[in-house]
């Protein structure tokens, strides 16, 4: 597929927010992006017209009832056809933040058996709780199946920005064991918090700002196209989003959330 | 009939429950000698049906499908008629 042939879909409804900086992201690197209202796209029912489909972050229907669920659930009711025609064609679906929390609540993740009726997992309150708006680091954990991650050498820490209340990622107690098995003999991990260095965060705070399990902070699903993650890439395109950029030794172009969006235009483009 | 359910959502014990915790602060600051606070969500849905049966089937997949994850909450379902 050419570049400029490439469409990635941004949807949203009210309580969205990073929607702009996510066609700002792929617009800078040169593939034409749609800022989409679910209402029109279910008017229009043209969700195949996309090659990407993006869901940003945010607050999506004011978390009500649960962060994620409203949105995943009016989705499902309305569009759930056209999205698992997407989903069976291989076409990639990124959830960033509060688009994690819906992949989560539709049933997308992890998806061990395909789309699961009743989620599988939970992204709930931090520990320690609170709103947590600062910058982490991420070691990639992947092998090569996650098609959003496959420009990103496995073991190499990143750095990215995270703002969230609920990003702790809990599996049912029961099966915490059995599903951390899984996810990591299907090479569905994708991003841990780590310390500076990469260390182990050990699910201790500060590196693990939400106390999820296992530090997880993204995973993906088992054909590894369905990829979700707390922290923003959109908001870590430029070098000069870090805080402390001019601090820092070294003057880039671009910060390491760049990685993300490139790797899936080389997945498309097939220069990977 | 008429009816209205009365569907409560708890957290699981064991999940983080910060609303509680602060509120029992307080209560303990205002000199009750309180053990914990619960915190749980009550949604009631008026609806129609033929039976009570009917009613909770459809309530069950309710909280199935919007209400509660079954990681981290559990619920209870009471059906009241309606006039």
């Amino acid at each position: 597929m050419k570049l400029e042939d490439i469409k990635v879909c941004a949807l949203r409804v009210g309580g969205t927010n990073c929607d702009a900086e996510t066609q700002r992201a792929f617009q800078e690197l040169g593939v034409h992006t749609e800022i989409i209202q679910v209402s029109e796209l279910i008017k229009r029912r043209n969700l195949l017209d996309y090659n990407v489909l993006v869901f940003p972050g945010g607050f999506s229907y004011g978390d009500y009832v649960r962060s994620g669920v409203i949105f995943a659930r009016h989705l499902s009711a309305q569009l759930g056809k056209e999205i698992q025609s997407f989903i069976d064609e291989g076409r990639p679906i990124l959830g960033i933040c509060n688009g994690f929390q819906i992949l989560v609540e539709y049933g997308l993740l992890p998806g061990f058996e395909g789309i699961s009726p009743v989620p599988e997992a939970t992204l709930t309150t931090n520990e320690p709780a609170g709103f947590k708006c600062k910058w982490v680091y991420l070691k990639h954990e992947n092998q090569s199946k996650c098609v959003f991650t496959s420009a990103i050498p496995q073991g190499k820490i990143i750095r990215l920005p995270i703002a969230h209340g609920e990003g702790r990622l809990l599996f049912p107690k029961e099966k915490e064991e059995e599903v951390l098995k899984r996810l990591i003999d299907e090479d569905m991990l994708v991003f841990r918090y780590c310390t500076k260095d990469g260390s182990s965060a050990e699910g201790l705070y500060p590196a693990n700002p939400n106390g999820s399990f296992h530090d997880i902070a993204g995973i993906c699903n088992p054909e590894g196209n369905i990829f979700g993650l707390m922290p923003h890439p959109e908001r870590a395109l430029y070098w000069w989003q870090q805080p402390d950029w001019t601090r820092q030794n070294q003057m880039l172009q671009y910060g390491d959330g760049k990685l993300i969006f490139q790797s899936i235009i080389n997945k498309l483009t097939k220069k990977c | 009939m008429k009816y209205a359910v009365k569907i409560e959502v708890s957290l699981k014990p064991g999940h983080s429950n910060p609303e509680g915790e602060t509120t029992m602060q307080l209560l303990t600051e205002l000199g009750y000698n309180v053990e914990a606070v619960d915190v749980s969500k009550v949604y009631t849905v008026f609806l129609e049906a033929s039976t009570v049966v009917e009613v909770e089937t459809k309530a069950q997949e309710m909280c199935k499908r919007l209400f509660a994850n079954p990681t981290k909450d559990n619920y209870t379902i009471n059906v009241a008629e309606r006039k």
